[in-house]
């Protein structure tokens, strides 16, 4: 039997959505923005997804009205559905709901999340989800507070509990020069990852910009607008660092 | 084809060890290729790179290429109309050539060809600093009608004034029609004797049929078809090869194909030229030779190479407009490669990979115009290979396999971008397209046209009250599409009538069957503005702003509308019905020699030139803004990925376009994936569910805009740069100004 998520028409706030490639797990992917996040990370690429106040309302109905005119082409393309943000796990209930239906529409599922709120994933959610995209954001406690505005520890906790779930998970890992390139921060997530067996992979993101007009938009301040982007050497160390301790890097 | 032909010892020796029988009693190549081929499952480890000689010729004839560019023409023989022997052999170094034979004396000196039309001719000489000859100027004028003087003899006024307006535009009215493919593998199979033999067969049973107009015409084209032969022959002579008997082996295959072409080349200049589908042809000879001792891989892909470079130096005299409508200097010298047989074997073979890998070997190039026959069921390994190329190029275009194989069969070709034909047994009338974004401007005006203020169509009323009304409109847009769709047949009647009588492709002709299926191309341009329009029209408010004279010249729209591109059935269904009812309206009217009707959604690239003759309209694109090309969506407004934009132009029906339907994505590097190893699978991927869901076509650049900024600033730094524009490739540093920010402007397929 499996597990039923809560009775009557399930809602969210979502932004938008959107059709990858490559970018939010593997193959094409459909890719649902949901609004509202708990975390405020300085080099954030999508703060109008700040605020659930922001999104618009939107039945799971409807969202997977508009995924189904995907689903055979994400099957073909190899690919799936992701939900993104934001922070899914801001609307437990919507994200269960959306993973479920996917799957029973047998769409490859992906969770990309920062983990901050893993303790709100339940067992079902995550049987749900094929793979989890798990943003470790910084590896140092008072840097991921100074970068996020939050804790570290509520991440550790959940990727420890993927592990134990036996969730696949690839962690993906936003490189901003005097932020996250830290030798020795680098070196002590590589450490805690390759304990991991869950972890399938780890893909450097060098930090951009493209976000920065988003922030105009909105009227408010880009902290890192002026942060240099790393260069090919730095992300290859980092990279370099990752492989060391026995993952695989992009 | 009917005709028998017999196997005299030459031929005996040149088809050693193939197997197989109905090719050798009768001119059926497809029957050759099927009985004898090697399907290839592996992937592209075996390739060969560029040898020392490929090199040494590729360096001499790419250094004139700066020169060219710096002068729009290398050279031209401004006194000798082209014919297949005019003109004396000609090399680009004779010691090292493998594969010979160029249209002129010289590479990349051009020929005249007045046949299709003398002003084309005068004014492409003078606009390169050319005088005309006198001589030449008094044949055409005095002694011998030209196509393009025929074709003004019996226009008739409506269809003047639809084609100066620019309603019915890129006729091919002044110059070669092209589109028509040759089968230039029967010249190395058969040699000409052979095939000579079968077309005096062919001739012979008419002669007891009654001599009316079709049947004279017939017995007279089958006459030039054998005398085109004689002259190919002697053409290929003249360069010491004996192209009377078969090849013998796969130098002589390669040589022989090509001097078949080159003698379409030297007799045509045809808005495209296309190649056919050589590469599993030429597979079958190379195989053999391999087996037999005779080459190794350098030397197999050495002799592609060097065809190759002979496809890439085809060059026709033009005038700048023309280059300026088309985007360089484009010939689509159009090889399509891969596909499934009907018994479900691939395609594929070895050569299939080189010709392939002649864009690394001699670096990336608009020519000739690589297209690959897709289908899912291709073999992993050479569809990983192709996505590997586009993303490293953006030189490959794709067609969906799946839909062309049950229509015209696992011999089709395409002709020019996106036309399928079975070679040898298919051609077509060219026809060029409409603009129904004017024509939708037509129907708020009563037949006027918004630029000119000219009452175009016979008079009709035009659309009163300040906001537009949909059913209005649409009711109004059908009888300018009436009118629309009976002038156009009309004027492709006159225009291929006059082609046949004055400038008939002897030698591409004498390369079919007789009789042959004739298609009557009719095409379709700026599909995504006219339906945003309706879009605009139907779910916003539309304000229409009049001049003085009453005529609509603006429009003022409040509120949103969806646009075709995002995969909602709201707009894409307005663009299915278009394509579905223009169709219909076409195959109304009667067609020259019962052509079978067909249309394109396609623009080449002249949506540039088509968007600077179309006023403001209702879907916010100012007047003189380009369109978007093909069956594309407009610039932009495509708004949630690649996968939603191809599935919006999935939609439009191949059964209604079976001259193709045109779809160009530009996707960034990044746009097809984090990690570089993964994304020619993931290009695998969109590839397979485009076509899964029905795609017809889709060009795929991988590109940067960065980059093309920079190539615009520093266009010595991207000589090579070559994207895919609409059917076919360009030199990116060879576009008009115009035409790059064109590109520029399209929609980038991104990641964030």
């Amino acid at each position: 039997m499996p597990p039923t998520v809560a009775p009557g028409p399930v809602t969210g706030r979502i932004h938008s959505w959107d059709l990858s490639t490559g970018v939010d797990g593997p193959g094409t992917r459909f890719v649902l923005f949901t609004s509202g996040c708990p975390l405020r990370c300085l080099y954030c690429a999508n703060p109008d997804t700040w605020h659930m106040r922001d999104g618009r309302g939107a039945a799971v109905d409807e969202v997977l009205a508009e995924i189904d005119k995907y689903r055979d082409f994400l099957v073909t393309a190899g690919g799936g559905v992701t939900l993104t943000g934001g922070e899914p796990l801001l609307q437990p209930a919507f994200t269960a709901a959306v993973l479920r239906r996917c799957k029973e529409a047998g769409l490859h599922t992906a969770l990309d999340t920062s983990g901050f709120l893993g303790a709100r994933a339940t067992d079902t959610l995550l049987a749900d989800t094929d793979l989890v995209l798990l943003d470790i954001k910084s590896f140092d406690v008072p840097t991921y507070r100074k970068l996020t505005g939050g804790a570290l520890a509520p991440t550790l906790n959940f990727a420890t509990r993927l592990d134990g779930l036996g969730k696949r998970v690839w962690i993906r890992y936003v490189l901003v020069p005097g932020w996250t390139d830290d030798e020795e921060a680098v070196d002590g997530l590589a450490g805690f990852l390759s304990g991991l067996a869950c972890v399938e992979r780890v893909d450097i993101l060098p930090f951009h910009k493209l976000g920065a007009a988003k922030y105009d938009a909105l009227g408010i301040h880009f902290p890192l607008r002026d942060a240099p982007v790393p260069d090919r050497a730095l992300v290859d160390r980092v990279r370099g660092q990752f492989r060391e301790r026995g993952l695989m890097a992009h | 084809m009917t005709a028998t032909v017999t196997a005299g010892p030459r031929t005996a020796d040149a088809w050693r060890q193939f197997a197989g029988s109905g090719w050798r009693e009768r001119i059926d190549v497809r029957d050759f290729i099927q009985a004898n081929y090697t399907p290839y499952e592996g992937d592209a480890s075996f390739l060969a790179g560029p040898t020392d000689r490929t090199r040494a010729v590729w360096e001499k004839v790419s250094a004139l290429f700066p020169e060219e560019r710096r002068r729009g023409v290398l050279d031209v023989d401004a006194a000798t109309p082209s014919t297949i022997t005019s003109h004396a052999p000609g090399y680009i170094d004779r010691d090292r050539e493998l594969i010979v034979g160029l249209q002129t004396d010289a590479p990349l000196k051009r020929a005249i060809m007045p046949n299709g039309g003398l002003r084309m001719v005068e004014n492409g000489l003078k606009a390169y600093g050319y005088e005309p000859d006198p001589f030449v100027t008094k044949v055409f004028d005095t002694y011998r009608k030209t196509h393009n003087a025929g074709v003004f003899d019996a226009y008739t006024p409506a269809m003047r004034a639809a084609r100066k307006v620019g309603i019915i535009t890129g006729l091919p009215d002044a110059y070669g029609r092209g589109r028509i493919i040759g089968d230039y593998r029967r010249v190395a199979l058969y040699g000409t004797d052979r095939l000579t033999e079968a077309k005096r067969a062919e001739r012979a049973l008419l002669d007891t049929r009654p001599s009316t107009a079709d049947v004279v015409r017939d017995r007279e084209e089958l006459a030039e078809q054998i005398r085109a032969l004689g002259e190919l022959a002697e053409m290929a002579a003249s360069y010491g090869c004996d192209v009377n008997r078969p090849a013998t082996t796969a130098h002589e295959a390669v040589q022989w194909l090509y001097l078949g072409f080159l003698a379409a080349v030297k007799e045509q200049n045809g808005a495209a030229m296309s190649l056919g589908r050589t590469s599993t042809f030429l597979d079958v000879y190379l195989q053999r030779d391999f087996d037999e001792g005779l080459l190794d891989e350098r030397r197999a892909q050495e002799l592609i190479d060097d065809f190759v470079i002979k496809l890439r130096i085809v060059r026709f005299l033009r005038t700048p407009e023309y280059d300026a409508l088309f985007s360089g200097d484009p010939t689509w010298v159009t090889e399509s490669i891969g596909g499934i047989g009907a018994d479900g074997r691939p395609l594929v073979t070895r050569t299939s990979f080189r010709f392939l890998r002649t864009l690394y070997n001699l670096g990336p190039a608009p020519e000739p115009n690589l297209t690959v026959l897709w289908s899912p069921r291709l073999p992993a390994g050479f569809k990983e290979f192709c996505a590997q190329v586009s993303i490293d190029t953006s030189a490959v275009q794709y067609e969906s396999d799946d839909l062309m194989r049950p229509r015209t069969g696992d011999d089709t070709a395409i002709a020019c971008c996106v036309s399928a034909m079975a070679v040898g047994k298919q051609m077509q009338f060219f026809g060029a397209r409409v603009n129904l974004a004017k024509a939708l401007l037509y129907a708020v005006n009563g037949g006027r046209d918004e630029m000119t203020g000219d009452q175009i169509t016979p008079e009709m009323p035009p659309l009163t009250g300040e906001y537009l009304d949909y059913d209005q409109l649409s009711a109004a847009y059908d009888r300018v599409l009436d009118w629309l769709a009976q002038t156009y047949v009309d004027a492709l009647n006159v225009i291929h009538y006059m082609h046949d009588k004055y400038a008939y492709e002897r030698i591409e002709m004498a390369l079919h069957d007789h009789p042959v299926h004739r298609f009557m191309a009719c095409g379709i341009a700026g599909l995504s503005v006219a339906v945003d329009s309706l879009s605009a029209v139907k779910h916003a408010q539309v304000k229409i702003i009049r001049d003085a004279t009453g005529l609509a010249v603006d429009f003022h729209t409040e509120g949103d509308f969806p646009a075709y591109g995002n995969n909602d059935d709201r707009a894409d269904a307005i663009a299915v019905e278009l394509v579905e009812s223009f169709m219909a309206k076409v195959r109304k009217h009667p067609t020259y020699r019962d052509a079978e009707h067909t249309q394109s959604v396609l623009t080449i690239t002249s949506n540039v030139v088509y968007g600077h003759h179309t006023g403001n309209t209702p879907d916010g694109r100012r007047a003189g803004q380009p369109f978007a090309p093909g069956a594309n969506p407009m610039n932009g407004r495509d708004q949630h990925g690649v996968a939603a934009s191809a599935l919006s132009v999935a939609k439009l029906p191949y059964e209604a376009a079976r001259d193709g339907i045109s779809l160009t994505t530009t996707i960034t590097p990044e746009g097809l994936g984090h990690v570089p190893e993964e994304r020619a699978g993931h290009l695998v991927g969109i590839l397979d569910a485009y076509m899964s869901a029905g795609g017809f076509h889709m060009n795929v650049n991988v590109l940067d805009r960065a980059v093309l900024e920079d190539a615009m600033e520093h266009p010595e730094k991207y000589p090579e740069l070559t994207i895919r524009v609409s059917g076919y490739a360009v030199n990116f540093v060879r576009l008009t100004r115009e035409q790059q920010l064109d590109v520029i402007s399209r929609t980038f397929h991104g990641s964030l």
